[in-house]
């Protein structure tokens, strides 16, 4: 797998049988059943979607960005990626892509890392974290901050030098387009719709992106 | 000054785990006695283990390869342990652990039963083992530092093992900037193609040191890891 994978879905969105816009600085959570097709739109373009997904029989098997990454031996995610757990299972697997690219070693945005990474007064602002925070405790079922873990950032670039250093570029994604996974087995997925207003992953203007959802598909 | 006195050293055998506390204001030397090893790692606040290795230790520093200067960050924006020393050149934080069907598949198996104690062992089950005997578990698993093994990263994002990186005697030093609960192992790492089962031992030493000064190799490695410092310092405050 290599270069930029630009892969259009056969599904009409008026066919979904689920359909919700997330407003930017809020979370999404929702159980995905094996069959479905899951689509994640940046209705305006490089807006930055982080993402985590578990086993729903069992939330200690989650998605795991290194196991990801190994087994397609590439950074990027895109059409064809298919998305591991923690314990060796075929999440999702990506079947539609009109991004491209796709960061998974960014991480999620949080406070205390911004801290860090901009300034000690920026502690206040929104991040990702709050919201896959929030969403876990309100879930329930017992999850809590010991389940968020490495997350893909859908729609966002990170490249990584040949020399080994991390860069956060501009996005590639612009408005309309769209991710789309099969999933392999009964998914919880968990997104926040990122709020992070110190770098360019949401060209300083977060924005709404919009989730789909259809039945098990013949294609 | 001279050459800190160590405080306890051990072998780890190949393929073998190990973990301890390491307390703040000591240093843990981790050497490569025959070149061509491997350590897999994750770390833990043990004060409060909720606070754990994060791959924010990446995107803070703008790398995807650690090295002298690095500093591995807690998911607090804390500093767990900075990297004062490497003669390896390089540890791959990106491309995870081994597990029993990657062992099966490679290796073939090799149970006690008729290996004793050199049956074949698996990065994961390992962790996760000596993980359970502090109290955590599979939902505390997070991604892993590889020691002494380096991925080269082509301009597509794609990713190869490179072999023989660590030389005999190449050594990483940690300075635990809290009291750290360190979980290491030897089990060789997922992408070494070598078609042997044949991980290598490590030798460890434990040193008291002095904290990190102003002009600290780590805290000035970046800004923010002088601000990673300066949270660090106020959370003994």
């Amino acid at each position: 797998m290599s270069g930029i994978n630009i892969v259009a879905s056969k599904l009409d969105a008026e066919e979904a049988t689920y359909r919700c816009v997330v407003p930017a600085g809020e979370p999404w959570i929702r159980e995905i059943r094996k069959g479905q097709y899951f689509r994640i739109v940046d209705l305006k373009g490089n807006q930055a979607a982080d993402t985590l997904f578990y086993n729903a029989h069992d939330y200690s098997d989650r998605y795991s960005a290194q196991d990801t990454i190994r087994e397609q031996k590439n950074l990027y995610l895109t059409t064809g990626t298919r998305l591991m757990s923690t314990a060796g299972n075929v999440l999702l697997t990506i079947v539609a892509d009109t991004c491209g690219r796709h960061d998974t070693l960014g991480g999620a945005c949080a406070a205390e890392s911004n801290m860090v990474r901009y300034a000690l007064e920026k502690r206040h602002m929104h991040a990702c974290r709050q919201s896959f925070v929030k969403a876990v405790m309100e879930w329930g079922r017992g999850m809590s901050k010991q389940d968020v873990t490495s997350n893909i950032n859908f729609f966002m670039n990170v490249p990584v030098t040949p020399e080994g250093k991390l860069t956060f570029e501009d996005g590639v994604s612009e408005p309309g387009k769209y991710v789309e996974m099969r999933a392999e087995m009964n998914v919880l997925a968990v997104i926040s719709n990122c709020p992070q207003l110190n770098n360019p992953c949401n060209a300083y203007n977060p924005t709404p992106i919009e989730v789909l959802i259809w039945e098990r598909q013949t294609l | 000054m001279g050459e800190p006195t160590i405080r306890w050293q051990e072998m780890v055998q190949p393929g073998a785990a190990w973990s301890h506390v390491l307390k703040r204001g000591t240093a843990l030397r981790i050497t490569d006695v025959e070149g061509g090893a491997n350590v897999g790692a994750i770390f833990y606040n043990f004060e409060c283990p909720a606070e754990r290795y994060n791959i924010d230790t990446l995107k803070a520093q703008h790398v995807a390869l650690l090295s002298k200067g690095c500093v591995l960050y807690s998911d607090m924006g804390r500093i767990l342990c900075s990297i004062v020393e490497d003669t390896a050149g390089g540890h791959d934080p990106i491309a995870g652990c081994s597990n029993a069907a990657l062992v099966k598949q490679k290796y073939g198996e090799s149970r006690y039963q008729d290996s004793r104690n050199d049956y074949y062992k698996n990065a994961r089950d390992s962790f996760l083992i000596e993980l359970e005997k502090w109290g955590l578990g599979p939902r505390d698993l997070v991604p892993n530092v590889n020691f002494f093994s380096r991925l080269h990263v082509d301009g597509d994002g794609n990713i190869a093992y490179q072999p023989a990186c660590s030389t005999p005697g190449s050594f990483v030093e940690l300075r635990a900037e809290m009291n750290v609960l360190t979980i290491l192992n030897t089990c060789q790492h997922p992408l070494d193609p070598s078609p042997k089962y044949q991980p290598k031992p490590v030798h460890l030493s434990i040193c008291n040191v002095p904290p990190p000064g102003q002009d600290d190799v780590c805290r000035t490695f970046r800004p923010e890891n002088g601000r990673g410092f300066t949270l660090t310092e106020r959370y003994f405050l």
